[in-house]
């Protein structure tokens, strides 16, 4: 069975926790975290052998896998020690502050032939993989515009200041936010090569963005919008959405429904000519243990199976990710 | 509990298959009377029993219920707590112990937990009661004869292995409120199995069970077998799979299940209110028929 820790017990890293608790195919080694009052909690309940140095726990309990949900600017350290160990490593996302430490660290990782995964659980739903299956099939035609955008409620007003305020710390609209659609795009079209022409506006926050306005074009030429914004209180949650404009076709899908409308019959099989419309339910795979979404028991249980040779760890790589970090960065430097 | 129970998800845009959707019934429902009019319907439709989760904005529908005792003397409330959204937020920007610094009420950090000082069971058991009655507030005075737990924080726990705190949150409820605990879960036979070794009795327990096997985890098979081997209370929620499926043929196969105590559905119309109830009914009747 695959030995695997986790480092940093913070909301994702106790989900993940969480997550690999209710797998019956991973044995958890050692958890740490800082917070003592997190680390006895998990020690006394679960009787999860808890560090709160990372060098010991690796030290003493030899993982085959970790995965790290330390903040952010954090991660290009850890992840670099990680890897010069040789340990497989889960990361979540963003990846890293800057796309030069990315691209060092996937160079790492494959140099030392391990498996790397960054947690951008969108590619996991069943509608944005059916979403990527219809743009590859080439059903739409030539597709000259998109739209990607996400909305939800995280900052509506001003407040005191938090690490989701400070730029060097991970904090913003275009990191936290805005990374979950451009890294989905990314994989649904083809990297980001230029922005051309872009606003980050700070509504209620002093120091960064709150939203994301930005025109893009890709790596394959196809060209359109990124428009993301975290201070938008009509939606409940965040809510991610993509619209593929082709010659042969339309498509529009957010996580639970897939809309796709085809000029022709037999453009694709299972569609027919108009509107045509699945749903999250017919699309997503049952998972053996759900905490909160399908979609992140989905991707752990493809890392663990990546890291035993099971599955060929081509999603969500860190050349993918480090990828999107390429994007923010283009994006940033667009606005400027 | 009545067989059939009133859910609360389209109060609160609340879809899990249209976002539209969620949007337009986030419309209709802006006002609280509008709330109201549909709880009413349903009443008329001979359901007693709402079940909504601990929502701001059910504390001003408690109002109105409380404001008018004749009216809503047999209603009853299952409360499901918490609502995690409130709480997700503040887990990202401050952590597991700033959100509970922030949240539980009065001054229990300060007092207790000076320097690095070990954190004892009974310390977590009290940061749980604390939460539960301060969740509990708004139902003063309304009668809620099962207090749930939602299933993110059911099943967050049941990962953790936290399985004492599953347990501890039976007994408070019980002590405190001398009401019936309800678990809402995602993995309903697992949770089975620990509640039973945990030695809770007959527990009650909400989970998605639909002829669509949508949002049961490890598989419609294992579910039906747990139904059919295991000593509990069974709600059965998702019964039409986020409306996937057809409510005929999905209402036939849950009442057709064994040890199915209630049925959790929601809906916005008197018409799909009525609608609903009346299958319902149709089909126990007709396997109270046959099994006789």
């Amino acid at each position: 069975m695959l030995k695997i820790a986790l480092i940093g017990a913070g909301k994702m890293g106790i989900s993940h926790l969480s997550i690999l608790g209710g797998y019956a195919d991973a044995d958890i080694v050692g958890v740490c975290d800082t917070s003592k009052m997190v680390t006895d909690f998990l020690s006394k309940q679960g009787k999860f052998n808890c560090f709160a140095d990372y060098n010991k726990m690796i030290a003493e309990t030899k993982p085959d896998a970790v995965v790290v949900a330390v903040p952010t600017k954090f991660h290009y350290s850890i992840i670099k020690d990680l890897l010069e160990k040789n340990i497989n490593v889960f990361a979540e996302k963003p990846f890293c502050l800057n796309y030069e430490q990315s691209e060092e660290l996937v160079a790492l990782a494959a140099k030392n032939n391990l498996v790397n995964q960054v947690g951008y659980h969108n590619k996991f739903i069943g509608t944005f993989k059916e979403v990527k299956r219809i743009a590859e099939s080439g059903a739409l035609g030539d597709i000259y515009h998109f739209i990607g955008e996400s909305y939800g409620p995280v900052v509506l007003k001003k407040k005191a200041e938090t690490w989701r305020s400070d730029p060097a710390e991970g904090g913003g609209c275009l990191l936290d936010y805005a990374s979950h659609v451009i890294d989905l795009l990314n994989g649904i079209l083809s990297p980001v090569k230029s922005a051309k022409g872009t606003l980050l506006k700070s509504i209620y926050s002093g120091k960064v963005e709150d939203a994301v306005y930005s025109l893009l074009e890709m790596q394959s030429g196809q060209t359109g919008l990124l428009s993301v914004n975290w201070s938008d209180d009509t939606y409940r949650k965040m809510s991610t959405s993509v619209t593929l404009v082709g010659t042969q076709g339309k498509l529009i899908s957010d996580a639970n429904e897939l809309k796709v409308f085809f000029k022709e019959d037999n453009a694709l099989a299972g569609y027919s000519k108009g509107w045509n419309v699945k749903y999250i339910t017919e699309l997503q795979d049952s998972v053996d243990f759900y905490l909160r979404g399908e979609e992140y028991s989905a991707q752990l249980d493809y890392f663990v199976k990546a890291a035993k040779g099971e599955v060929p760890n081509n999603i969500n790589n860190f050349a993918s990710a480090a990828n999107t970090d390429k994007a923010i960065s283009i994006i940033r430097n667009n606005s400027k | 509990m009545e067989r059939i129970l009133f859910g609360d998800n389209q109060f609160f845009a609340v879809n899990h298959i249209s976002d539209s959707k969620s949007r337009e019934q986030s419309i209709k429902f802006k006002d609280d009377s509008a709330i109201m009019k549909v709880l009413d319907d349903a009443i008329n439709a001979g359901i007693n029993t709402f079940m909504c989760t601990t929502h701001d904005r059910i504390a001003n529908i408690c109002d109105i219920i409380r404001a008018n005792p004749e009216k809503y003397n047999d209603f009853k409330i299952f409360p499901c707590m918490p609502y995690a959204h409130k709480y997700a937020n503040a887990v990202t920007e401050l952590g597991i112990a700033g959100t509970l610094k922030q949240y539980v009420p009065g001054n229990f950090f300060g007092s207790l937990f000076k320097g690095g000082m070990a954190y004892l069971s009974k310390d977590y058991e009290s940061i749980m009661e604390l939460m539960i009655d301060a969740e509990m507030k708004m139902f003063k005075g309304i009668n809620t004869p099962v207090i749930w737990l939602q299933n993110v924080i059911t099943d967050l726990l049941l990962g953790l292995r936290a399985y004492d705190v599953l347990v501890a949150f039976h007994v408070y409820i019980k002590k405190k409120y001398n009401a019936e605990a309800g678990f809402i879960t995602m993995n309903m036979p697992k949770l089975v199995e620990v509640l039973e070794k945990g030695g809770v009795e007959n527990p009650i327990i909400c989970s998605s069970i639909n002829k669509a096997g949508f949002r049961m985890s490890g598989g419609k098979e294992i579910y039906e077998e747990t139904l059919k081997t295991k000593k509990f209370r069974a709600v059965a929620m998702q019964v039409l799979g986020g409306g996937a499926i057809n409510p005929k043929e999905a209402l036939e196969y849950v009442c057709a299940l064994p040890n199915i105590e209630s049925i959790l559905f929601g809906a916005s119309s008197k018409g799909n209110i009525e609608n609903t109830v009346s299958i319902i009914h149709s089909f126990d009747k007709k396997i109270m028929l046959e099994t006789n």
